[in-house]
């Protein structure tokens, strides 16, 4: 089965690291201050595929659901933390409401794909789950970041309209309705617009590393469309359900904007 | 310089007639924000006619008081009631279409004005009324503004412009409350007494309609309003 690929020996990969020296030169001649910085993110990517490398290794052999989905919880979490952390405010149960949306978006969508579509033997089997959850999650994290970022910076910049709407006898749901849509469109943007230029513009890594290790394109492609509209339903799942939650801490019941307990965080790094 | 007072007993120095029906009452309303008690103890009582004034420096709460008295913001303590019903019986959208709150600083949407005033007409509460442009075309008259008014784009106008565009907003709706927030703040001379006279011939055309005023023009507060209530009294 695997031997269609070139496995990679240690040497190899030093050649390949050789490959940031380039990047290194650009970034000292035209004094771009990117150095130090390269070489952090470089040494991290190594290190941590690495590790992931080994520990997939024994993930992989596991025969037991529950350590599986353990797993799965894991990175939903890390991916909800990160998604929050790349947003500029702030709200009481901000990371409750990403958590709760990723791992409900994330777990129904690849439950039913693995399940239902793939047809998976066992359904949790960690090969196949675990990288396709890991997509998910990626992408998932930047829809919910973009919308979250959309929707907050709309009730901040706009309460004046809002509360002007709601002063007028508009329910909190007619005041909030156009930053809601406008949030749901910003987080589905990126996967929409990957849709669009896939296979023409970008030959995705999953489609490429399955063809490296031997398998026809036309089957390749197979998975990619799935996972594309995994993807998609994901996104716009987690997305809407992150913005409803985020809507119900802003606006209560008495129609009333509490804007107060939206704070904007002092930006540190990217 | 019509006396402070801040008990329910009315002291009237206008011309007006003493006017009976209770339109909205406040119960010893407290206001803190951030530990800092702004006011507290509050009464308030707004009958039908009446032209309530609310003096205070700023940063006495004016706004917030008018803020929560639109139910825009939570009632920390006390209550509120409006037409003899606690205001945690009404709904609040049905509440805020007979009580109306126009903002210092009003924010409109993007748009032509006409569309600006036509928004609350989508609003479920308001859905039942068509929105009345002959009405809106009266009024725009009495402000010695045309049609062309209609037609403008709301980011161009300026703060007093939009501040008409509010009023005509809120009045379209046909409130019987009118909460307004330093209304002629940024209007030159003449726009202010459009305004004045706005809304003293919407207080005159229904016997059940009141409103509350915030100034800081001490001439302004005693030529609109019946009464005072200053904030200074209750902090």
């Amino acid at each position: 089965m695997n031997t269609g690929y070139i496995n990679l020996d240690n040497w190899q990969l030093g050649f390949a690291a050789l490959l940031i020296v380039l990047n290194l030169a650009i970034s000292v001649w035209l004094r771009l201050g990117l150095a130090r910085n390269l070489l952090v993110a470089s040494v991290r990517m190594v290190v941590q595929l690495l590790l992931v490398g080994f520990i997939l290794d024994s993930v992989f052999a596991l025969t037991t659901p529950l350590p599986v989905i353990g797993i799965g919880v894991v990175m939903a979490a890390l991916a909800s933390l990160a998604a929050v952390q790349r947003t500029r405010r702030r709200f009481p149960g901000i990371y409750w409401n990403s958590l709760l949306s990723t791992l409900g978006a994330a777990f129904v969508v690849t439950g039913a794909a693995l399940a239902g579509i793939i047809n998976v033997q066992p359904w949790f089997a960690p090969q196949y789950a675990i990288p396709l959850l890991g997509m998910v999650l990626g992408n998932l994290l930047t829809g919910i970041s973009l919308a979250l970022d959309r929707f907050m910076q709309g009730v901040a910049r706009e309460s004046g309209v809002i509360e002007s709407d709601l002063a007028l006898g508009a329910t909190r749901w007619e005041a909030a309705r156009p930053l809601i849509s406008e949030a749901l469109r910003t987080g589905m943007i990126p996967t929409i617009n990957a849709m669009m230029v896939m296979g023409v513009v970008s030959l995705p890594g999953m489609m490429t590393g399955q063809m490296l290790a031997g398998a026809a394109p036309t089957a390749a492609v197979r998975y990619q469309i799935v996972i594309m509209f995994m993807i998609a339903a994901t996104t716009a799942l987690g997305t809407l359900a992150v913005i409803l939650l985020a809507y119900r801490r802003l606006f209560n019941r008495r129609h009333q904007l509490c804007a107060t307990r939206l704070q904007t965080i002092e930006r540190s790094g990217a | 310089m019509p006396s402070p007072e801040n008990s329910a007993s009315a002291i009237p120095v206008g011309d007006q007639p003493r006017a009976t029906t209770v339109l909205l009452q406040a119960r010893q309303l407290g206001f803190a924000v951030d530990g800092r008690t702004l006011w507290r103890g509050l009464d308030l009582t707004l009958r039908a006619g009446e032209r309530l004034a609310v003096a205070g420096a700023s940063g006495s709460g004016k706004t917030l008081l008018l803020r929560t008295l639109a139910g825009l913001e939570p009632v920390q303590c006390g209550e509120l009631i409006f037409q003899d019903r606690p205001l945690t019986d009404w709904s609040m959208p049905a509440y805020r279409a007979r009580v109306v709150y126009i903002p210092q600083r009003p924010a409109l949407p993007e748009g032509l004005v006409e569309t600006a005033l036509r928004v609350p007409f989508q609003f479920r509460v308001h859905r039942q009324q068509p929105f009345p442009l002959d009405r809106a075309q009266e009024l725009l008259a009495m402000l010695g503004r045309d049609e062309k008014f209609l037609q403008q784009h709301t980011e161009r106008l300026s703060g007093g412009e939009g501040q008409i565009v509010a009023m005509l907003r809120a009045l379209l709706i046909g409130p019987d409350v009118l909460l307004l927030d330093e209304p002629t703040a940024s209007l030159d001379a003449r726009a202010v007494g459009a305004i004045e006279t706005l809304v003293e011939s919407w207080l005159q055309a229904h016997p059940q309609r009141a409103c509350v005023w915030t100034s800081h023009d001490r001439n302004q507060l005693q030529r609109i309003s019946d009464r005072v209530l200053s904030l200074e009294a209750v902090a």
